[in-house]
């Protein structure tokens, strides 16, 4: 065999390893996908928007679950967003090559990757403890936490594309740097700051851990921020752990539901960077 | 030489006796050197730019043409590590000065740049934006303002009845022009220009020239330019640079027929640069 078949051979090799290791990939996506339509599927009803989470053996819906994973991070993402947007435009804006921002962004990095557990005990400690009861409004806080670093990271990343030329032209008016930033940079980068923000609500609104030790949970209709509210994730925790079979089949409904949430704010989400990417808007 | 440049040179020639008036000298630099970190950019240069009068410079790559139109502004002044040294006087007030406030330096001074930026607004509000931060005027007022710079440029007729649209929508050439009217909309005295046309084509590169002459009994213009049959189109003046020097400084036509340099001499006439 020469040399040339033998390269052939290891390219061809190679291309069929990798798409092998693809196809395991997908496989068990679709597999994952398929367990949850099936067994989620047949329990989406009408009353699983219209009731509350039943005893054992009663019927009943999701609805005090939904209404509180919105409410919790719609509340985490109003105070998780401006704190991420406003520290990623520090980072790219004015902490150019300082120390501070070199630190600053390898504290961010870790927090991006600590596990949500730890998180939840930190809330836990400094807002659940302090307050002796587990509340709706110390969950936001903990699914805040897990949201700034998503958006501190997206931010930065989406103002570093923005041209520097379009800056200097800024300044070059006389316009000041803080003027810039919000007339000008903001809106060049907005449709890549905010596919950042739909990534941590995708992120944030799956979470679990952090809930448990913050939020709990709460069988019952609740508007309460300062008292224990249901969540999704926490719901589907407790229902897919219990023996009761009806229980159970609502635990698949509420994990199809998260699940068909964060793929379409992730297709959201992708589409809008492939628009960046393209250039317009 | 070719019949063109016999023709420019000729053109330059009658240019420069038409233009008799004596002159005023608007920006006067005096030993400025510069310096980027440790690297030596600008060597004690000295040179003036004359009022209503558009001076060129050129020079290759790297001579510190760009660093010195943005000195002119102190747009380096965003950069740590790079500072200025000498005079640099705008009127007689040396804008080098820690006590002068950059703003107003830059309402007075106006820069294009190679690569045309529209802002991510209207083309309307491209023109609007750095007036309205600089003066508070009535929305009539505004408006005339941005319509006269549009017409100044030579880009009303164009943009006339699309000024609700994005910015970014206008052709380059168009974009470039655009950046041309944001920054006469503010009425500067000086307007710099670093290779405005670089990115152009021709027939676009031909109206933003067209836009500069329009403009040149009015401001004191400072173009960077590579392209040396612009320089010698546009301008009243050329500078020639070379690695950090001013070598030559005169009227165009003498420059690029006679010059009293070896070095600019070579390189007006292609043999290196």
């Amino acid at each position: 065999m020469n040399r040339l078949a033998v390269r052939k051979l290891v390219s061809n090799l190679a291309l069929a390893l990798a798409g092998v290791a693809t196809l395991i990939g997908l496989i068990c996506l679709g597999a994952i996908l398929w367990t949850l339509i099936s067994h989620g599927l047949g329990g989406l009803s009408h009353a699983t928007f219209s009731e509350m989470t039943p005893p054992p053996g009663n019927a009943g819906g999701l609805l005090n679950a939904i209404y509180g994973s919105l409410v919790m991070t719609g509340i985490g993402l109003a105070f998780g967003a401006p704190i991420g947007i406003l520290a990623g435009t520090y980072l790219a804006e004015y902490g150019r090559g300082k120390a501070l921002s070199a630190v600053v962004r390898f504290v961010n990095d870790v927090l991006l990757s600590a596990p949500s557990i730890i998180v939840g005990l930190f809330v836990y400690e400094i807002m659940v403890v302090r307050m002796g009861h587990f509340s709706a409004i110390a969950g936001a806080v903990a699914l805040a936490v897990i949201a700034i670093p998503v958006t501190v990271r997206t931010t930065e990343d989406m103002l570093n594309l923005i041209p520097q030329g379009m800056k200097d032209a800024s300044t070059a008016l006389g316009v000041h740097h803080w003027r810039t930033v919000t007339s000008v940079i903001y809106p060049a980068a907005r449709s890549g700051i905010v596919t950042g923000l739909l990534l941590a609500v995708a992120r944030i609104s799956g979470e679990t851990a952090p809930l448990l030790f913050t939020a709990l949970n709460n069988q019952f209709w609740s508007t309460d921020l300062n008292a224990p509210m249901a969540n999704l994730p926490v719901v589907i925790f407790q229902f897919a752990l219990s023996p009761y079979q009806d229980w159970q089949q609502l635990a698949w409904t509420g994990a199809l539901l998260i699940t068909i949430t964060i793929l379409l704010l992730s297709i959201a989400a992708r589409s809008i960077v492939a628009g960046v990417k393209r250039g317009r808007r | 030489m070719n019949d063109t440049g016999r023709f420019q040179r000729l053109s330059i020639a009658a240019r420069a006796e038409e233009d008799a008036a004596p002159l005023q000298i608007k920006v006067d630099i005096r030993n400025l050197d510069f310096y980027y970190g440790h690297q030596h950019s600008l060597k004690s240069v000295s040179l003036q730019l004359p009022d209503k009068r558009i001076t060129a410079f050129m020079g290759p790559s790297g001579c510190g043409k760009s660093t010195l139109l943005r000195t002119l502004n102190r747009m380096y002044a965003l950069y740590p590590g790079q500072r200025a040294t000498g005079e640099v006087l705008l009127d007689q007030q040396n804008i080098l000065s820690p006590q002068v406030d950059v703003t107003q330096l830059r309402y007075r001074v106006g820069m294009v740049f190679q690569k045309a930026t529209p802002f991510p607004m209207s083309v309307f509000e491209n023109v609007a934006f750095g007036l309205r931060l600089a003066s508070r005027l009535p929305a009539s007022e505004l408006a005339d303002r941005v319509e006269t710079a549009l017409r100044d440029a030579a880009l009303w007729e164009e943009v006339g009845d699309k000024l609700h649209e994005d910015g970014r929508g206008l052709s380059g050439g168009q974009q470039q022009r655009l950046c041309v009217a944001r920054t006469i909309a503010l009425q500067p005295e000086v307007i710099l220009l670093d290779e405005p046309t670089a990115a152009l084509d021709p027939i676009s590169t031909l109206r933003v020239e067209e836009t500069l002459q329009n403009l040149r009994d009015r401001y004191c213009i400072a173009i960077v330019t590579h392209n040396l049959q612009q320089a010698a189109r546009i301008s009243d003046f050329t500078a020639f640079m070379y690695l950090g020097e001013l070598v030559e400084v005169g009227p165009t036509a003498k420059i690029f027929t006679a010059a009293r340099d070896r070095r600019t001499d070579d390189y007006v006439t292609g043999r290196f640069g």
